[in-house]
């Protein structure tokens, strides 16, 4: 009997192996846990594409919205762990959520295979166009000292322009008014009709209303310049180098798949970077690759780890 | 002038290249299909065939996509007139109307006036498009939270027209939506409300589950139980397209659809969903014999399905002269864009013109095809009324289950479709009407959320209201609008207000 088990059991690793090597023999899904049109919805296409030309398998999107994308993450969790269905996780769902949702049921650091980061979007603090204040210091200033008038729009609790201006909050020390909203949209309408003064979101939202000059920007919040937006300083050059922060977004599979096809899914990923063509779409979008190191799937876990306990930290401050 | 004249024609060159023409026609079609398929709707539909454009050029897949979009508005009309499913917000208001005229017989006058009408509010719109849409952005930017929740409490009070029956049931079904909207994520705390633990529930209930229930389930339910019901629309089907009689009715209907539709399509947060409910209480209210309404009048079909479909063309100016997404499907048409390489915003128009002004000629010759293609159809839709129940019903559920699996990818919202079923029979049982419903649910979230941002920037003062004239002038439309339907001495007799 025992044999007979452990014959089985060395059947099903070969087996398991065989499947590995010929990965993937059918199409792949992945979870975007956000509507179709955002962001992370746009990033996960263009680096899907180039992927299933690699990899010889379509790479499906499959959107699962709701509760600040963890929905789509929990599902993506219970997924059967073949490599065959992956998620677009992002600084909300596989960071900030922890701290957010109290009756999460994932932990982002122990119940996932961290694939590879795939790009991020830098944040950037916008104001309206008639804000008086000529350069992030002089606005940070004028939040300090007026902040029972001023008004901060943000996407919701829990999304990226909620959660980064949180950090901004807790990083000058201030409490102003947050007007909540529905979306990025309904955001920038009112900030471009002036009905409210500020907000932190990413730069694919925003480029083309700063370019235009219909809203205001005082700095983007990456280590360098945006080719998108040459003339708006880093927070570092605007005096607050501690406000550094990006949207991420990296794909995940669900813990216990298997390595080699972790490794598959990270070498078609790292191609999918380097595609002339996927590149520059990815880098019109104002987004930011990860080069070398970053790349592979040991760095993401790390990252991740340290994001959790980032985003805990800045979220508990603000309560 | 010339400018417009010159930059239409630019646009025309775009949109009639024959590649361009191709993907205008398979878009509208995809788009009629679709929007008569109840249930299947046109967010789900366009994020499916996202992947299809990569190969296209922008405004190629562009074109197409935006021809999904107007054209599942034309096909949800054919639904809610057939077999009383409306497949959008925007076509509740066909139902009550279109679909007393198929029982009648009269499914081809309906069908026809609702392709003849829009078509001709399309063709408006688009030239409201070219002409006005760089001044009307700034109309969308009057718009804050304060103005924006004065408009959802006239549309509110535009509802308690919509109500058939007794007034008081009317208002009770509104309240009722009005509660419905509430489930799902608080604005401000993030906290959960009234989900009872579905996670599906968590960003509150889907319109389509709820119209899907209260309308498709619900009209199936009531069906099967007496099937002599519909030995009346079986017996005769009459003239296929409207005569010159019925036409000269239409005309002022439409015109003043068009107007309101175009109108409230400009506003930000969907406010196109309004502007059926808006005609179709104006022309209740300005006609002869207000009590042919819910009958089958034809002035109930004309005028909602014009402005329906104005707004449809309209909410693109938002998008196209700001690159601010006004609904669902806009935002998703930001996503193509951006996939395609152009971010969406003010600078569209001059950074890639062929793109803008190649949009908004096809958007013209979208209409035209769709005329084309829809009133040889009307014939082909009219015999589906002869389909026997045993095929039809099933085939309708099973496209709804599968429409309504599709927007979330989550069988939970099947199995909420099937209650909702339910709860829309046993309402029909006690002579609850569900369009009040419907449109206090999609009104609902708006309103909240607009009134509490309204209230975080007046740091709690309601006079906000008062102040800003542009809500106040909404209000006072709104108190006026229920004091005439209410006051029984202002309507023709207290008998006629309650059971009309």
């Amino acid at each position: 009997m025992k044999k007979a088990l452990a014959f089985a059991a060395a059947l099903a690793l070969m087996a398991g192996a065989a499947s590995a090597q010929q990965y993937p023999t059918k199409p792949i899904t992945v979870i975007v846990p956000f509507a179709a049109g955002g962001p992370t919805d746009v990033i996960a296409r263009i680096v899907g594409e180039s992927m299933s030309k690699t990899l010889g398998q379509q790479l499906v999107i499959e959107n699962i919205a709701g509760a600040g994308g963890t929905t789509g993450i929990t599902r993506g969790k219970e997924a059967v762990n073949d490599g065959y269905t992956i998620m677009m996780g992002h600084m909300g769902t596989h960071g900030a959520a922890p701290a957010l949702y109290p009756n999460i049921r994932y932990n982002p650091v122990t119940d996932f295979e961290p694939i590879g980061m795939a790009a991020g979007t830098p944040i950037v603090i916008v104001a309206r166009k008639d804000f008086p204040a000529s350069n992030l210091k002089e606005f940070a200033d004028r939040l300090k000292a007026g902040q029972d008038k001023l008004n901060e729009a943000n996407a919701g609790v829990g999304s990226v322009s909620h959660t980064t201006c949180t950090l901004l909050h807790v990083q000058l020390g201030t409490k102003p008014t947050r007007v909540p909203y529905t979306g990025t949209g309904p955001v920038l309408n009112d900030l471009v009709g002036g009905k409210v003064d500020y907000a932190c979101d990413q730069i694919v939202n925003l480029v083309t209303q700063i370019q235009a000059g219909a809203i205001r920007a005082y700095a983007i919040a990456t280590p360098t310049r945006s080719p998108a937006l040459p003339d708006v300083p880093t927070t570092k050059e605007a005096g607050m180098p501690e406000y550094e922060v990006s949207a991420w977004n990296a794909l995940f599979a669900p813990k216990g798949t298997p390595a080699p096809i972790v490794a598959r899914l990270n070498d078609a990923l790292s191609k999918a970077l380097d595609d002339a063509n996927s590149r520059k779409r990815l880098l019109d979008l104002g987004g930011v690759l990860p080069e070398g190191n970053e790349r592979t799937s040991a760095w993401l876990g790390t990252f991740v780890a340290a994001e959790v306990d980032r985003w805990g930290k800045t979220i508990r401050a603000a309560r | 002038m010339f400018d417009l004249i010159g930059n239409l024609a630019h646009g025309f060159s775009i949109a009639l290249s024959l590649q361009n023409i191709a993907l205008c026609f398979a878009g509208v079609m995809i788009g009629t299909l679709i929007g008569v398929l109840p249930g299947v709707g046109p967010i789900a539909t366009i994020a499916m065939l996202l992947p299809l454009t990569f190969k296209l050029d922008p405004t190629g897949a562009l074109i197409m996509l935006a021809g999904i979009y107007y054209g599942a508005q034309y096909g949800g009309s054919t639904t809610a007139i057939l077999v009383n499913i409306p497949g959008e917000a925007t076509s509740v208001v066909t139902t009550l109307d279109g679909h007393q005229m198929a029982k009648q017989g009269r499914a081809g006058i309906a069908l026809g006036v609702a392709a003849l009408g829009s078509f001709f509010a399309g063709t408006v719109a688009t030239l409201v498009i070219a002409a006005l849409g760089v001044p009307l952005t700034k109309v969308a930017l009057l718009f804050g939270p304060a103005e924006y929740f004065a408009l959802m409490v006239a549309g509110l009070a535009f509802a308690v027209v919509l109500a058939r029956g007794s007034l008081l049931k009317a208002t009770g079904m509104i309240l009722a939506g009005l509660l419905l909207a509430t489930i799902g994520t608080d604005l401000e705390t993030g906290e959960e409300r009234m989900t009872l633990g579905f996670s599906t529930l968590s960003d509150g209930l889907d319109f389509a589950v709820l119209a899907m229930g209260l309308f498709g389930f619900a009209e199936i339910l009531r069906n099967i139980e007496n099937p002599e019901a519909r030995d009346v629309t079986r017996g005769k089907i009459g003239r296929l397209l409207p005569n010159m009689d019925d036409i000269k009715r239409c005309i002022a209907p439409v015109l003043r659809g068009t107007a309101i539709g175009g109108a409230l399509g400009i506003l930000p947060g969907n406010g196109a969903v309004l502007g059926p409910f808006a005609s179709y209480t104006v022309e209740k209210k300005l006609a002869k014999d207000p009590s042919r309404f819910g009958r089958g009048a034809i002035e109930g079909v004309a005028g909602p399905e014009s402005a329906n479909n104005a707004g449809a063309q309209t909410s693109f100016i938002p998008l196209l002269t700001l690159g601010i997404p006004p609904n669902a499907v806009m935002a998703l048409m930001v996503g193509a864009m951006t996939i395609h390489g152009i971010i969406p915003g003010p600078l569209v128009m001059s950074k890639s013109p062929d793109l803008f002004w190649g949009m908004i000629a096809s958007m013209w010759v979208g209409n035209f095809l769709l005329l084309v293609i829809n009133l040889p159809l009307i014939g082909l839709w009219v015999r589906l009324l002869k389909v026997p129940y045993r095929l039809m019903f099933p085939a309708i559920m099973v496209f709804c289950c599968i429409g309504i699996y599709s927007i979330n990818n989550s069988p939970q919202d099947v199995l909420f479709t099937a209650f909702f079923g339910f709860a829309g029979y046993v309402l029909y049982k006690f002579g609850f009407e569900p369009a009040p419903l419907l449109l206090g649910y999609v009104l609902g979230r708006l309103m909240e959320e607009k009134l509490r941002q309204a209230m975080i920037l007046a740091r709690g003062d309601f006079m906000t209201f008062v102040y800003n004239p542009i809500a106040a002038g909404m209000l006072a439309v709104a108190v006026i609008v229920v004091v005439i339907a209410v006051l029984p001495s202002v309507s023709k007799s207290r008998d006629q207000v309650f059971t009309e």
